[in-house]
């Protein structure tokens, strides 16, 4: 059974006279790790924003482990979810170990409890917890931020994260490094990733599939392998191009 | 003249204490009621519509000048406290209620949705990150409001309600220069310390800045 399954999704913005994301339908496996791909006003952190009510469909349904999301109350959905944006959304009143926990807080879970998950989260994104739990979000880079935006997000452990071009905003080193152990998260807690990027060697690197998305419309939905060899239409074959020609750039320089 | 006021200050010691207190005491009060205007900001915050209805008012009295208001509300409330109260309290407010709609309207969207992303309640959103988001503005604005009150209440001595002020009147009235520097020192004195207390509280509220 499909862990996520989008069913011909539509959703229409009141200032705009398209639609931002146009019949959309997708089966997502358990443990698969999805990027999906578009530049930017494609509708792929709409499609993303509609898996976590944050909008809500304006034609078809979204199912998630079974249940219609419809028929879920939106914040017992949202904790059942992980969710990681670009600019992190850290509170920066908060420590580090406050940030991490502040939806079991909210749950009052004991202090224990949080603390032992904090330390553990930590670890697992990469950063000592002695030095880091008790910092400011305003103490840490880009990158360490966006580790913490992963280990808040990761709290509840749930089955599904969504990420919504969490590396965006970091430098090309740096996100390089996030990328890798982005993947050994992955790889270690067999939870199925949904990624959102406009970069197409982030796309096709991280993605055991990837959705490829313009104006709305989820064109091609495949591997990364069969995407290149065989690409959907003109925008697929242009996109490849365009990835082709970076590449002959470096290639020219050696 | 600096003699005249160390022999002023030891005679009328008890005095003087009295009407420091005073016009600290009326200075909180109106500082205090001008804090209840807290809430209207934020509901002001969520649409230019509120925002227009609540600080209208305010703005149109903020042209007329402190003194013209007290004399403005005798014929209403008398004379005493409450109409001093009442006139340091509508200088409070522009800048509270300015400040608090700003530090409300700046918080970033992402922080907002990323908070709505992990499963936070509206009202949750509201006090665990609207709110300590907003604080720092909402501060500001309570700051220079204490400051201009304090160096206003001076005047709510000329209807009758005690403090500094008492001073300063009474040196215009006998043309004693020793007097009128006294309490203008005391005043601008009890202003900036006032500040000064305001700023240690703020950083201690906002520690997290500071590290």
């Amino acid at each position: 059974m499909p862990i996520i399954e989008y069913d011909n999704v539509c959703k229409k913005f009141d200032n705009s006279t398209g639609l931002a994301v146009d019949h959309v339908s997708a089966q997502i496996e358990p443990g698969e790790f999805i990027t999906i791909l578009g530049s930017s006003g494609c509708g792929k952190t709409t499609l993303l924003k509609l898996t976590n009510r944050l909008y809500d469909p304006d034609g078809g349904r979204i199912i998630l482990e079974g249940e219609d999301i419809a028929q879920k109350d939106p914040v017992q959905l949202r904790r059942g979810l992980g969710y990681v944006i670009q600019q992190v959304g850290l509170f920066p009143h908060m420590t580090i170990k406050e940030n991490i926990t502040i939806i079991p807080a909210l749950m009052k879970w004991d202090k224990d409890r949080m603390a032992a998950r904090a330390d553990e989260l930590l670890t697992l994104v990469g950063l000592e917890p002695s030095e880091f739990r008790d910092r400011y979000p305003h103490q840490l880079s880009g990158g360490q931020q966006q580790r913490i935006g992963l280990a808040r997000a990761l709290v509840l452990d749930p089955d599904i994260m969504l990420l919504d071009e969490p590396f965006g905003a970091i430098d090309a080193i740096t996100r390089l490094h996030l990328q890798n152990e982005l993947q050994r998260i992955h790889a270690g807690l067999g939870k199925t990733f949904l990624f959102v990027t406009h970069d197409i060697n982030e796309a096709f690197k991280l993605g055991n599939r990837v959705m490829v998305m313009n104006q709305g419309k989820l064109l091609q939905f495949d591997t990364p392998a069969e995407i290149v060899l065989h690409p959907a239409d003109e925008f697929v074959r242009s996109l490849i191009e365009s990835a082709r020609q970076q590449e002959e750039f470096w290639e020219g320089v050696q | 003249m600096i003699a005249d006021m160390a022999e002023y200050i030891s005679t009328h010691g008890d005095q003087l204490i009295n009407q420091i207190l005073t016009h600290i005491g009326i200075s909180l009060f109106a500082l205090v009621v001008a804090g209840a205007i807290i809430p209207c900001g934020y509901l002001a915050s969520r649409s230019d519509r509120a925002e227009t209805i609540i600080s209208a008012p305010f703005e149109m009295l903020r042209v007329v000048p402190s003194l013209a208001f007290l004399i403005l509300l005798i014929p209403v409330m008398g004379t005493g406290v409450l109409p001093a109260v009442t006139a340091l309290t509508i200088l409070a407010v522009p800048p509270v209620l300015l400040n608090t709609i700003v530090g409300f309207r700046t918080i970033p969207d992402f922080m907002i949705e990323s908070a709505a992303g992990i499963g936070m309640t509206d009202r949750e959103i509201l006090w665990k990150v609207k709110v300590p988001a907003a604080l720092p503005m909402i501060l500001a604005g309570l700051r220079t409001a204490l400051v201009e009150v304090v160096a206003s209440t001076t005047i709510a001595a000329k209807i009758g309600a005690g403090g500094l002020g008492e001073i300063i009147f009474t040196g215009l009235g006998l043309n004693r220069t020793d007097l009128l520097v006294l309490g203008g020192l005391l005043v601008a004195a009890l202003s900036l310390l006032s500040g000064l207390i305001f700023d240690i509280i703020s950083r201690k509220l906002l520690r997290y800045k500071y590290c």
